[in-house]
């Protein structure tokens, strides 16, 4: 019950279906769903959304957010967004991809959606390995990471370097916005929100493609537990992937 | 456009692959997507100069694999969209084929083929009849194949394409081929008379006063995808009741029929004609639908002649459909020129060849 003076600070957003996730403990994309659907409500946008789901542990976004979902081919959404908003250019596209769905078997999709500038909102969750299938070498995978196809631990000599794709998209004309963000403290979940705010905010004002990448946790196929977990995001994995802004476009090409 | 438009009949003097054009902008198609490959390149350059002006959307995509996503988008948000391309990158598009098929997405996809295997050539070929066919990607699926055989139909077929797209919810491929994507010949643009109307309210376009929605292949709680493969297997069948349609060319008392599709098909006309002055009785069963395939069709006419002849610029694809429509196998010949379109003279040695065999006898 609450009295006059009582004053809601934090409650589940709208856009945040209120089910149980079967995401394992400890990770991460709870959260993220949880920061991407409040910034839908935060700008109101959530009867004129439409979200593309990629293949992989974040395909049941249709169960957790409560938008419009069309599912991709793995590695495709950011083309498959690009025809729901070249169809629809009124309404707000964002894509929620992994790292493997990203980063290796989209990477053509991804990069070529920054460089026309497509009006749309990548959330890319890097947890350096494969989730779905059970934790296989991915593009982000740390050098001398032991996955269950890098058994020795990734070397550089056969498997090259894990790949830094919010780098990597800010060289782009097309993008406006890059950001890389981790959500193991209250302080990073709070920058992270600021984040996909001013991703959202980029798409809105019709400035071009905007990507915040998320450094994410995978316990169950890191073998950790879940404090280890947020611990290596915090030391090794944000040592070599570097949370910041990237790019920001002050103003569109066409203004 | 080079069109020459003649008076009151309003005929046009238009390539096949122009006409495509003209047929999907006629049907309310305004988002095209595609990617440079010969020999259809007419399409994509046609679009880009001509949809901006109707307040459409033309994007050259990065590759193949980007244009059928793109292309699976638009169909989600509830738009008509057709892409086009030849035959490997048509392969590329296998995967976005299979998931639309699953996810029962309506699209129109133009195969303006070329020989193969691999980068094959840039002749006309019709190699490609078991990819547009069989479902062509993976986990088991149709696609309605339409087969012109004349810029008219280029122009009407692809009207036809967008109205069973719609009406069915699934991927349909023109399966057209160097020969009759590049000829030029006059055709009428008759007015589109919309078959079905284009209401969809599974399209994905935001929320608002419903439920959330979502359109997807991934069905992996109990036994949902099995109910899914008997849901879309019903529509097949209903397809193949349905959507059937053949032409069948002076089969009055032919004791040769011939079978045969788009090129093919049109080259055998003539020379059936010849042969009929000759005074063979020839006559010819055209699928303008591959899938569904005239069954029925090719069943009673396999007694009434003596031989069915199949004709196709590959080296025997269609024949082993027209051997499963009848037990008459052994009436059954083939006369295949893979990559290349066969002359009426080379087709008209055949006719007489199998003519000399059936009077052999008696004469």
């Amino acid at each position: 019950m609450k009295t006059e003076s009582e004053k809601t600070v934090f409650e589940r957003p709208r856009s945040l279906v209120d089910v149980r996730t079967h995401f394992c403990p400890g990770c991460h994309h709870g959260t993220i769903h949880r920061i991407v659907a409040g910034c839908i409500d935060a700008f109101g946008l959530r009867e004129k959304t439409v979200g593309v789901a990629c293949v992989g542990c974040a395909v049941f976004l249709y169960d957790y957010i409560d938008v419009d979902v069309l599912e991709a081919p793995h590695g495709r959404a950011p083309a498959v967004a690009t025809g729901v908003k070249r169809a629809q250019p009124d309404r707000f596209v964002f894509t929620y991809q992994g790292d493997g769905d990203l980063a290796a078997i989209g990477t053509s999709e991804v990069i070529h959606a920054a460089n026309r500038g497509e009006n749309l909102t990548v959330i890319f969750v890097n947890n350096t390995t494969y989730g779905m299938t059970g934790g296989q070498m991915a593009p982000t995978t740390l050098l001398g990471q032991k996955t269950s196809t890098s058994p020795y631990g990734r070397d550089f000599r056969g498997d090259g370097y894990p790949i830094r794709m919010a780098e990597l998209l800010a060289g782009l004309e097309g993008t406006a916005y890059s950001a890389r963000v981790a959500v193991s403290t209250p302080a990073q979940i709070r920058k992270a929100k600021e984040a996909v705010r001013k991703a959202f905010e980029m798409q809105i004002k019709g400035m071009g493609f905007s990507i915040v990448e998320f450094l994410s946790t995978c316990p169950t196929n890191w073998g950790m537990k879940p404090i280890d977990a947020q611990k290596r995001v915090l030391g090794e994995m944000s040592e070599f992937f570097p949370p910041g802004v990237y790019k920001e476009r002050k103003q569109a090409d066409f203004a | 456009m080079s069109a020459l438009v003649q008076g009151a009949a309003a005929r046009m003097l238009t390539k096949g692959n122009e006409a495509i054009c003209l047929g999907a902008i006629a049907a309310g198609c305004r988002h095209y997507y595609g990617y440079p490959i010969t020999p259809q390149n007419d399409i994509p350059e046609y679009m880009a100069a001509h949809l901006p002006a109707l307040g459409g959307t033309f994007l050259q995509a990065e590759s193949e694999v980007a244009t059928i996503n793109f292309i699976l988008g638009t169909s989600a948000s509830g738009k008509r969209v057709m892409t086009s391309s030849s035959g490997p990158g048509i392969s590329l598009m296998q995967e976005g084929l299979s998931y639309m098929a699953g996810s029962e997405l309506p699209a129109v996809i133009v195969n303006i083929s070329r020989s193969g295997p691999g980068l094959g050539g840039i002749a006309p070929s019709q190699g490609d009849y078991f990819q547009s066919v069989k479902g062509g990607g993976h986990g088991g699926y149709r696609l309605i194949v339409l087969a012109p055989h004349s810029v008219q139909e280029m122009y009407s077929l692809t009207m036809l394409a967008f109205d069973l797209a719609d009406r069915h919810r699934t991927p349909v491929v023109i399966l057209g081929d160097a020969i009759v994507g590049q000829m030029k010949e006059p055709f009428r643009p008759i007015p589109y008379t919309p078959a079905v109307p284009p209401e969809k309210p599974w399209a994905l376009t935001g929320c608002a006063g419903r439920e959330r929605q979502n359109l997807k292949s991934l069905h992996l709680k109990d036994n949902a995808i099995e109910v899914h493969n008997w849901k879309l297997h019903e529509k097949y069948e209903r397809i193949r009741k349905e959507e059937v349609r053949s032409e069948s060319f002076l089969l009055e008392g032919a004791k040769i029929g011939i079978v045969a599709f788009g090129t093919a098909a049109r080259v055998s006309k003539t020379a059936i004609q010849w042969a009929r002055k000759e005074g063979i009785p020839v006559g010819m069963l055209r699928p303008v639908t591959l899938f569904p395939f005239p069954e029925r069709e090719i069943r009673e006419l396999a007694p009434q002649a003596d031989v069915l002849l199949v004709i196709e610029m590959n080296t025997g694809q269609m024949v082993a459909d027209v051997r499963q429509c009848t037990p008459l196998h052994d009436r059954i010949e083939f006369f295949g020129k893979p990559c290349a379109m066969p002359t009426p003279e080379e087709i008209l040695v055949r006719i007489r060849s199998l003519s000399g065999r059936r009077g052999g006898a008696d004469r």
